[in-house]
């Protein structure tokens, strides 16, 4: 059952963009993108449970190391790998201090770091050219394949996506995943269990943010012009709703969440500025009726659906 | 220098009370405190604009609305049905909230800065030599003033008393049979006196605009955390600390950076005394 959910999702997704104008192409690649941010997040906030308001900022740093170094003619592959190494090395740093105390210090940490963040991307000309942001990031080629049509870039997008959502599996399976979920069920018990809960709680959290590092990297070449107003608060706040909205802890939940985040916005363009507040108002209404989100409430609907059956007849 | 400072840390008090009042009563880490500060003002713009009505007069709906909005509707419609399922949860639907409040505001008023008017002279006086900004001189008095009243509430009524009893152990509270849900009530309306007070202060010098929130609601948390997350006393040196520190950075080391020195007070804070300056370390429950 889920086996088959998993591929008519990947069917899906593969077959989705023929026959689409380029934006919607684009709009497909910006939720591939979106998701492994997603994903990284998920695994601070759903599995290790602990808020970080600073995925934008990872999205940011790792988008301006793409776009510095391929500007230079680096290879993207380059990218990756400095993103990575970078954002996994600061979350660690900001985690450590903020591990120190208790749960709701980590958001506030983040928060002030996204802040700085946003400064010295605004304030250091020489090294991010400021306000005018960075333009003409080249997209990558791929052993002689060059994604430079927008039906390419999303292949190799879906690609990175389905590395990175393997290599999630993979943790979450091994007996490092299964901490991670003790942890959150319950870190008393855990770390009376032996489990040295701190570390594997930083280690989710810098694990998190690379991921986030890497979307960043994928994000620079899609929209090809970054500038630091893209990775204010605004996206860590969206990120941070998509994992909620999508289902916490759960492993489909950012693949739906960002779905959901980037299309809502397209149908409900008719209301104009009015989309966020009726976003907020359904979160919040998620929130107070059912806090496991979306696949939370699927679940529900689908374990009440013999009982009705039973009691209709 | 340190009169302005003194002053936007007077600001910062009363918000940073209001976030540990909610805290020590209800486990509520409001994460929309700084738009809770950015509404008020918009109120009494709104009672002047649409209902015609005099500074004062909109001043005092701004206040009662204040009251029914932040404080009853609050605790009523976002924290009663979310809280239930912990803190987690209350945290991200505060942070939607906060976009809910921020997106109507810009949607309905008006997205950029709206002047906002002074209840007095913005004049300055002089004291042999040193200029005294009669606004800084008035903030300081209304923050003085309101922490006192509150300090005297807490601390000398039946009411206070019951409510800080509450603070400490709700169960006890209960069983000494004190109304529980009252109290934290009380403590709702309070945060939203408090952050309309807050609102009233600051909008004549930063002006009325949506986004004024953001910074505000990251220094009061700072300041709550600087001081010691369950202290009212805590709070209070915080929030004057953090803003005679914000002043003097912004004037001699670099006006740029200004925004990113909660970010270094709180690290240093958590580093070397993660309780808080004036904090007791709280013990664990399992």
């Amino acid at each position: 059952m889920k086996k088959a959910l998993a591929l008519a999702v990947l069917a899906l997704v593969v077959a989705a963009p023929f026959g689409l104008k380029p934006y919607g192409i684009y709009l497909l690649s910006l939720w591939a993108v979106m998701t492994i941010a997603a994903i990284g997040l998920n695994l601070t906030l759903g599995y290790a449970g602990q808020i970080s308001l600073a995925q934008a900022s990872f999205v940011g740093i790792g988008a301006y190391t793409a776009a510095l170094l391929t500007t230079q003619g680096w290879p993207l592959g380059a990218a990756f790998a400095l993103a990575a190494l970078l954002c996994f090395v600061i979350g660690w740093l900001l985690g450590y201090p903020a591990l120190r105390v208790a749960h709701h210090y980590l958001a506030f940490v983040t928060l002030a770091f996204a802040t700085l963040v946003y400064l010295i991307l605004r304030n250091e000309e020489w090294l991010t050219r400021g306000v005018y942001g960075i333009s003409g990031i080249p997209r990558p080629t791929l052993l002689g394949w060059s994604t430079k049509a927008p039906l390419d870039f999303y292949f190799f997008c879906l690609g990175v996506l389905a590395l990175a959502s393997a290599a999630a599996w993979w943790l979450l399976r091994s007996p490092w995943g299964r901490a991670f979920t003790a942890l959150r069920e319950n870190p008393v018990r855990a770390s009376s269990l032996g489990i040295d809960t701190r570390r594997y709680t930083l280690m989710a959290f810098a694990i998190g943010s690379a991921l986030g590092g890497i979307a960043g990297v994928l994000y620079a070449p899609l929209v090809q012009f970054i500038e630091p107003t893209a990775f204010t608060l605004g996206l860590s706040f969206n990120l941070l709703l998509m994992v909620i909205v999508g289902g916490a802890g759960r492993f489909g939940g950012p693949f739906l969440g960002a779905a959901v985040s980037v299309l809502l916005p397209e149908w409900l363009r008719f209301s104009e500025g009015l989309y966020l507040m009726i976003y907020a108002v359904f979160v919040m209404l998620l929130l107070a009726l059912c806090p496991s989100g979306l696949l939370g409430l699927a679940e529900r609907l689908r374990d009440s659906w013999p009982r009705f059956f039973k009691s209709a007849t | 220098m340190l009169l302005a400072g003194l002053a936007t840390g007077g600001i910062y008090t009363l918000v940073a009370i209001g976030f540990v009042l909610l805290w020590q009563t209800s486990q509520t880490i409001n994460f929309a405190q700084g738009e809770f500060v950015m509404l008020p003002a918009f109120f009494v713009l709104a009672a002047m604009k649409f209902g015609g009505l005099s500074f004062a007069a909109a001043m005092l709906v701004g206040l009662v609305v204040s009251l029914l909005v932040l404080g009853l509707l609050f605790k009523r419609l976002v924290v009663d049905p979310v809280i239930r399922h912990g803190v987690l949860p209350l945290v991200i639907s505060t942070i939607a909230l906060a976009i809910l409040m921020k997106e109507g505001v810009k949607e309905f008023y008006a997205a950029d800065a709206q002047p906002f008017p002074a209840a007095w002279a913005d004049t300055n006086l002089q004291f042999g030599g040193a200029v005294v900004s009669v606004q800084n001189l008035v903030i300081i008095a209304v923050a003085v003033l309101a922490v006192a009243a509150l300090q005297y509430f807490l601390g000398g009524t039946r009411t206070g008393r019951r409510m800080q009893a509450t603070a400490q152990n709700p169960v006890l509270a209960r069983v000494l049979g004190i109304p529980v849900g009252r109290m934290v009530l009380y403590t709702f309306l309070i945060n939203a006196a408090l952050v309309a007070l807050a609102s009233f202060l600051v909008s004549p010098i930063y002006l009325a605009k949506f986004t004024n929130g953001e910074t505000l609601g990251l220094v009061a948390f700072v300041a709550a955390i600087v001081g010691g997350f369950n202290q009212v006393r805590g709070a209070i040196a915080g929030g004057l600390l953090l803003g005679v520190v914000d002043n003097f950075v912004a004037a001699y080391l670099s006006a740029q950076y200004r925004a990113a020195i909660p970010l270094f007070l709180l690290i240093a804070v958590i580093m070397l005394r993660p309780q808080g300056l004036l904090g007791r370390a709280e013990e664990r429950t399992v």
